[in-house]
């Protein structure tokens, strides 16, 4: 029965995203736009390219995700879907996980699909586009996780947007050292699994400790 | 037998106190229409009372279950239609209401809800996206709820005849009192009076400063 | 004794305990600050390497082992909110919080300036200094939740939260950071190159830690008296305590006019 619960809620939220699939796009294209401004604002050089990529391609990613992170709970907080989750005999902090990882997957695959153009347009080497794929994939998820927290907690406030990010941002400081030392590392050919794995430790807690604070701010928000 | 059981319960909002030490008991075959001026908090007690808002005191009880502990079990029997519709404003009417069944795990064929939207009169209506209804026509999709939840013990409705026609509210009316003849609960708020042919109680908020 | 602490989630009660302990706090803080700046400033010794600007610690060292003091003070207010429901809880963290801001950017300030003399520039990306950045980022992100909303006991939870989520990421934010910083500059310039201080040189900045624990404390009750009565004054406890006094006032006026 939970299972059958968990499964409408992620399909009634993949047919949702794919009536505003025009939405989706906006974000892809704020990232790519982002890292077009790089090489125009520092110069066009391939080896600060290169340097500077990793950490680029992430603070872009960070950016976007943050963007898109709004349409987490935004609408079903308004037209009070939310609400009726509620009264699911499914508990609630797994419908709010089980939209978290939908919501994550709706954003990283096409992520993911324009990363090859990050290959041409920052210089990067086969070995970093691998590292930077690895950070990607066990990074973002943590992003997604704790933003939800932050999404959560402002879904009453009128304007959000700017406070979110002031909310978020600091706290994703540690990703974005490991994620770029991972990236730099691979660039030199030394071993990043080191980085991978802390990355990957952190964003196994945020999925453990963080429905339980999304949880908790949601019910605040509804109060 | 007590289907709804709220002891004490106080509610403060914005550091004003709606209503303290309020107690409510509800026993099936009867509804209680809240009544009261504007702000005097009958959307935040019904929200209390379905464990959507938490009172800053006391505790309510759904069949035994207490539903800040363990929600999901005390809500099972529960129907709840607040102001919020609770549809996603791009899938139909349909979608939503199956999206719904099945989140409330409710095993629901489509022949049977096209039935209900038949009652309701939004034949051919059920495929357009909901944001295209009229405010009265979203209302009626978010009440055929009232008819896809057969084995429900309490109806938690607030103001459910906003925006529908004379006619429709006395259809939504037939309904509420056969639910209770035949053994259910209900607590509602209205602002107009009630025609009801069942067992019914008035409980009147006062406004507070 | 459970119940008897659980009596300080009623506002009068906790009221009550703010005005008791106000006047040790402000002892406290007296003492300490006037005996420790001075101490530290114009008695201990000069330092051989650094001279006489190495006096700014005697600030700067409280104010940056304080701030993150006050953060965990405000996160254990939030947990204690969070779990147990209090309201009064809730109030101290929007107390404390911009108390905890201030003092970090005392901290970053006098950092600065201390940088300016060591290391020839007002800002270096230095761990500690960078970590202290990013702790003031958390203050400010707790304090605009807080006041972005309109209904305060709901702001307050959700600063609560912020809180909370903050300290579980200052280790690791601090130890990112620190590692993040020997991997870009192979050598640290530490401020704290020496293992041990000199007694008298010790002995001025211990005090003036207690004496800012001291005028921490203070503003915070003060803050936070001031919270409870404003979150609080449409309801009984508030109108009676302004009531005694107006009563105490219109006594002492009328018995002037007598004289």
């Amino acid at each position: 029965m939970v299972s059958a619960v968990l499964f409408s809620v992620v399909k009634q939220d993949l047919a949702v995203a794919v009536r505003q699939r025009a939405e989706l796009v906006q974000p892809i294209m704020f990232f790519v736009l982002v890292v077009t401004l790089f090489p125009i604002a520092v110069g066009p050089s391939p080896e600060t390219l290169q340097r500077i990529g990793g950490g680029v391609v992430w603070v872009a990613t960070i950016l976007a995700l943050l963007m898109g992170m709004e349409r987490l709970f935004r609408d079903e907080f308004n037209d009070g879907t939310l609400e009726h989750y509620r009264f699911s005999p499914c508990p609630f902090y797994l419908i709010v996980s089980a939209k978290v990882i939908t919501h994550w997957f709706i954003q990283i695959m096409p992520l993911l699909l324009v990363s090859p153009i990050l290959v041409l347009f920052l210089n990067m080497t086969a070995q970093m586009y691998w590292a930077l794929i690895l950070t990607l994939v066990f990074g973002t998820p943590l992003v997604s996780f704790v933003g939800a927290i932050g999404v959560a907690l402002t879904l009453s406030l009128n304007r959000g947007g700017v406070l979110l990010a002031l909310l978020l941002l600091p706290i994703f400081i540690p990703l974005l050292i490991f994620a770029t030392s991972a990236i730099d590392s691979a660039s030199m050919n030394l071993a990043y699994h080191p980085q991978i794995a802390i990355i990957a430790s952190l964003m196994l807690c945020a999925v453990a400790l963080c429905p339980i604070a999304i949880t908790y701010s949601l019910k605040v928000s509804q109060n | 037998m007590s289907i709804l059981s709220a002891q004490k319960i106080t509610c403060e909002k914005s550091d004003r106190t709606l209503f303290c030490d309020l107690d409510l008991e509800l026993n099936n075959f009867s509804l209680v229409h809240l009544t009261g001026d504007n702000g005097a908090g009958k959307t935040s007690l019904l929200r209390i009372l379905v464990g959507l808002s938490q009172a800053n005191n006391g505790t309510v009880k759904i069949q035994g279950q207490d539903v800040h502990a363990e929600q999901h079990i005390a809500c099972e029997s529960v129907v709840y239609i607040g102001h919020k519709l609770g549809f996603s404003s791009v899938l139909s009417a349909i979608e939503n209401l199956q999206f719904w069944a099945s989140q409330q795990a409710l095993d629901l064929k489509r022949e049977a809800v096209l039935n209900v939207l038949d009652i309701l009169e939004l034949t051919g209506l059920e495929d357009i996206p909901i944001k295209h209804l009229s405010a009265g026509q979203q209302r009626k999709v978010a009440l055929a709820k009232l008819w896809l939840k057969p084995h429900s013990a309490l109806w938690v409705l607030d103001e459910p005849f906003t925006a529908l026609d004379v006619h429709m509210i006395a259809c939504i009316e037939h309904k509420i009192s056969e639910f209770v003849n035949q053994g259910g609960a209900v607590v509602m708020t209205s602002h107009q009076p009630l025609r009801l042919s069942c067992n019914t109680t008035v409980m009147h908020l006062e406004y507070k400063w | 004794m459970w119940k008897w602490i659980n009596s300080f989630a009623k506002p009068e009660k906790a009221y009550w305990l703010a005005s008791a302990m106000q006047p040790y706090f402000f002892a406290i803080a007296l003492l300490g600050l006037t005996v420790g700046i001075t101490w530290g400033l114009v008695f201990a010794p000069a330092d051989y390497q650094q001279g006489d600007s190495y006096r700014i610690i005697y600030i700067h060292v409280p104010s940056a082992i304080l701030s993150q003091t006050a953060y965990i003070a405000m996160a254990t207010a939030a947990l204690v909110g969070i779990v147990w429901q209090w309201r009064t809880a809730f109030m101290f963290i929007s107390a404390i919080a911009p108390v905890g801001a201030v003092i970090c950017f005392i901290s970053l300030f006098t950092g600065a300036a201390w940088g300016k003399p060591m290391w020839g520039t007002w800002w270096i990306w230095d761990a500690r200094l960078t970590s202290q950045l990013i702790l003031l980022f958390l203050y400010l992100g707790v304090m605009s939740l807080y006041l972005a909303f309109e209904d305060k006991q709901q702001g307050g939870k959700a600063a609560a939260i912020m809180a909370l989520v903050g300290v579980i990421n200052i280790p690791i934010i601090k130890y990112s950071v620190e590692w993040w910083n020997t991997l870009h500059q192979g050598a640290t310039i530490s401020k704290f190159d020496q293992p041990s201080m000199p007694a008298e040189m010790l002995w001025p900045l211990l005090i003036s830690i207690l004496g800012f624990v001291g005028f921490i404390g203070i503003i915070t009750l003060i803050r936070f008296k001031n919270e409870m009565i404003i979150r609080d004054k449409h309801r009984p406890w508030v109108m009676q305590m302004f009531a005694e006094n107006s009563e105490l006032q219109r006594l002492s006026a009328s018995k002037k006019e007598v004289n």
